[in-house]
């Protein structure tokens, strides 16, 4: 169950100082991400966690080029394979996406045509990207359909997504996400608005795609427990910027930002003993964006001090080292003395 | 019947409490050719001041249940007494009067808001309504009240739910339930809307409230982890029939039905070392359509316990097995003993003549196999 290690070889996707703003007339412009860098490798599975608006999904739609011209202005550097993606055309774009790199969404009814059966839609990657024809593509179809376990898939195909239960429309989303063996996938919440079980199942396929085909995938979600499960690497956002990163279980067992350590400390556990209290985060996220000057997660933070905060401090805090394969953006972290207390590693003190 | 009822008799009590959906075709003609079969006889006992956790995946009934017992929903069959009350008999008025005392709050805080309300003429409705709060200067003293009570400032009286956060608002639908002083709360799916670090704000306020005022709650999540943290008693429902009933502890201690077992196995822990230790049951395939449920153990499809007899045609009926612990499943004692052991996703499939997989690798299934079945959650 161990989920893949980190093949040896170059990143396949090398983000750098991203940032995104969106400007609408009349408007101060929004800076949605703001200097946010990560790669991933093949075979290696990188979770973007945080809550609703901190820019994780912008952060996957700038890397596959998919925001609107207009109003945005996309800064930084992507580099897919080394190519840049930042400024790139959209006839390039158009080559890589679907073929290269590819994407599976948070809600699969929207992301799938109604009017065109499932059939269709999958082959139509086929027919653009591998050059096969019709006989062909649906041949394959039913291989890539069968391959995500979805049952009976010859007549599947002849479906429309309305007939599909949602487990089987992530599955056929996933299924044509696949289709040319991208080197990159990233998921964007897959599985948020699916039953616990049918979410084992998808987690379970995402896991098995990443160990078969080295496929480096990009994990964006809310969800702490699936990031555990699934993520080498993990990256904390919040207001649009990364707060921490750390490999999985370093950053489970010794979570560093307060906001980690908060969001960790406010999930009731399934294995926590009854009446473990829930220490919520005060206050909420909604006005922490724009982030321009020193913290923007000191108004909730019970480590703040004074140097957090933004009339004092000026210049924003910096994502620095923080210990090998750790990076963090505090400047009052929380501290383990010693070995890694048992409050954190729940597991052992039940 | 529910854990540590004592003499006392129950708050709520129901009994075989159906809503079925009529399925209408035809054009010129409505003819009803089936049913959805929402909720298909359910008996639950609420004590008073405690919390009973429904938990279910989307589909089971939990909501319409939760509808039904307000009678927001009517009662194909069943009673629904309330304080010694049959609630699914009243009509009019005294059923008015019997909402006054069990309300409600509802999964999507902006929909469940009027946006062109302010928040005082929000809080202040219900008691308008029912002629309670002792007039305009009573009702404007116990308005500012109740937004203490859930950490609201007295500021937001003049504002409108648009221009709070999610966790606001659920907030303004907790003190809009709660103004009346009713009885019993049924929240359905509360915190499901809402960010995790405000998940735990809206919990506490809830837990807070009912030491403060003595409420019953009938929580209804899809979340295990929420339902667990803050209940007493929880109720598991598949297609419409409870499951499994039990005191909470003993519930995630040891659960007994087959699919509570693989629903608790399929929860996603934040702990690397538990997610990579713990024993995972999948199961195969989707929850069948309610309009055409199973014949037998409604589960049978699904289930990695199934056996060849009993399971396809006799209906389970929902037994005691344990003070307090309620279980339907013919094979309850023999799988809890570990006589039985599970199949995986795939041989389950299989069995059912369709090619349902579960595509996990055999490998995950037989190492949690191998492990033993017997703690749900489990290092090694």
């Amino acid at each position: 169950m161990s989920a893949a290690g980190p093949l040896s070889g170059a990143p396949v996707l090398e983000v750098e100082e991203l940032a995104v703003t969106f400007s609408r007339k009349g408007e101060a412009p929004v800076r949605a991400v703001d200097g946010v860098s990560f790669d991933v490798a093949p075979g290696e599975t990188i979770g973007l966690v945080g809550e609703s608006g901190c820019g994780k999904s912008v952060t996957s739609l700038a890397v596959m080029g998919l925001l609107p011209k207009r109003g945005v202005s996309v800064t930084g550097s992507v580099r897919f394979n080394g190519q840049e993606l930042v400024g790139a055309g959209d006839s390039m774009l158009r080559r890589l996406r679907g073929a290269d790199m590819a994407m599976v969404f948070q809600d699969p009814l929207s992301s799938l045509n109604p009017t065109v059966p499932i059939g269709t839609q999958v082959t139509e990657v086929l027919l653009e990207h591998r050059e096969m024809d019709r006989k062909e593509a649906s041949r394959e179809a039913v291989v890539l359909l069968d391959k995500v376990g979805i049952p009976d898939p010859v007549r599947r195909l002849k479906e429309y997504p309305h007939q599909l239960s949602g487990g089987m429309r992530q599955r056929a989303l996933i299924a044509m996400s696949l289709a040319c063996s991208p080197r990159l996938l990233i998921a964007d919440e897959p599985t948020t608005a699916l039953d616990v079980t049918i979410q084992a199942q998808i987690l379970e396929l995402l896991k098995e795609l990443v160990v078969d085909t080295g496929t480096a995938l990009v994990m964006i979600t809310h969800d702490l427990g699936v990031v555990a499960g699934l993520c080498d690497r993990v990256h904390v956002m919040y207001a649009g910027k990364i707060i921490e990163s750390a490999e999985r279980h370093e950053l489970f067992a010794r979570p560093r930002q307060p906001y980690t350590g908060g969001l960790l400390a406010s999930v009731p556990r399934l294995d926590a003993s009854r009446g473990t209290p829930l220490r919520p985060i005060r206050g909420s996220a909604r006005d922490a964006i724009p982030w321009t000057q020193g913290c923007a997660f000191a108004p909730r933070c019970d480590n703040a001090q004074d140097d957090c905060l933004t009339e004092v401090s000026g210049e924003i805090v910096p994502l620095e080292y923080d210990g090998p394969g750790r990076e963090l953006r505090c400047r009052h972290p929380l501290e383990y003395p010693q070995a890694p207390p048992g409050a954190t590693a729940l597991g052992a003190a039940r | 019947m529910t854990a540590g009822a004592g003499t006392e008799e129950p708050l709520l009590r129901v009994r075989g409490l159906k809503v079925h959906f009529p399925i209408k075709r035809g054009i010129v003609f409505d003819r009803t050719v089936g049913h959805v079969r929402a909720v298909d006889g359910v008996d639950l006992d609420i004590d008073r001041g405690s919390t009973y956790g429904l938990v279910g995946e989307s589909g089971c009934g939990k909501s319409t249940l939760g509808r039904a017992i307000l009678r927001l929903e009517e009662p194909t069959a069943g009673e629904v007494v309330f304080d010694g009350t049959d609630v699914a008999s009243l009509k009019g008025e005294p059923l008015r009067q019997m909402r006054q005392r069990m309300q409600m709050v509802f999964q999507d805080p902006l929909g469940s808001l009027d946006p062109r309300q302010n928040v005082e003429s929000l809080l202040s409705e219900p008691l308008h309504a029912h002629g309670l709060g002792g007039g305009k200067a009573g009702i404007a003293e116990k308005v500012r009240t109740l937004l203490d009570a859930v950490g609201l400032p007295a500021a937001a009286l003049r504002r409108y739910p648009h221009e709070f956060s999610g966790g606001q608002r659920q907030r303004i639908g907790i003190a809009r339930a709660v103004a009346l002083e009713p009885d019993l709360l049924i929240a359905d799916e509360p915190v499901s809307a809402l960010d995790v670090s405000v998940q735990a704000q809206v919990l506490n306020l809830l837990e807070e409230l009912q030491e403060r005022l003595g409420l019953t709650y009938l929580v209804i999540a899809h979340d295990l982890a929420v339902v667990r943290h803050i209940s007493d008693v929880v109720g598991v429902m598949y297609l419409g029939s409870l499951v499994e009933q039990a005191p909470a502890d003993d519930l995630y201690e040891q659960p007994l039905h087959p699919y509570t077992r693989s629903l608790m196995s399929a929860v996603p822990v934040p702990d690397p070392v538990v997610e990579e230790t713990r024993e995972r049951i999948l199961l195969a395939g989707d929850l069948p359509s309610p309009a055409d449920p199973p014949s037998g153990c409604r589960f049978h499809t699904r289930c990695p316990w199934r056996q060849p007899t009993r399971c396809d045609d006799e209906v389970p009926l929902l037994r005691e097995l344990a003070p307090g612990r309620l279980v339907s499943c013919h094979w309850a004692e023999e799988i809890r003993d570990g006589a039985l052991l599970p199949k995986s996703a795939e041989e389950v499939a299989a069995s059912m003549g369709a090619s349902v997989r579960a595509t996990g690798s055999g490998r995950i299934e037989t190492d949690a196999l191998v492990q033993g079945v017997d703690q749900p959650i489990e290092r090694r």
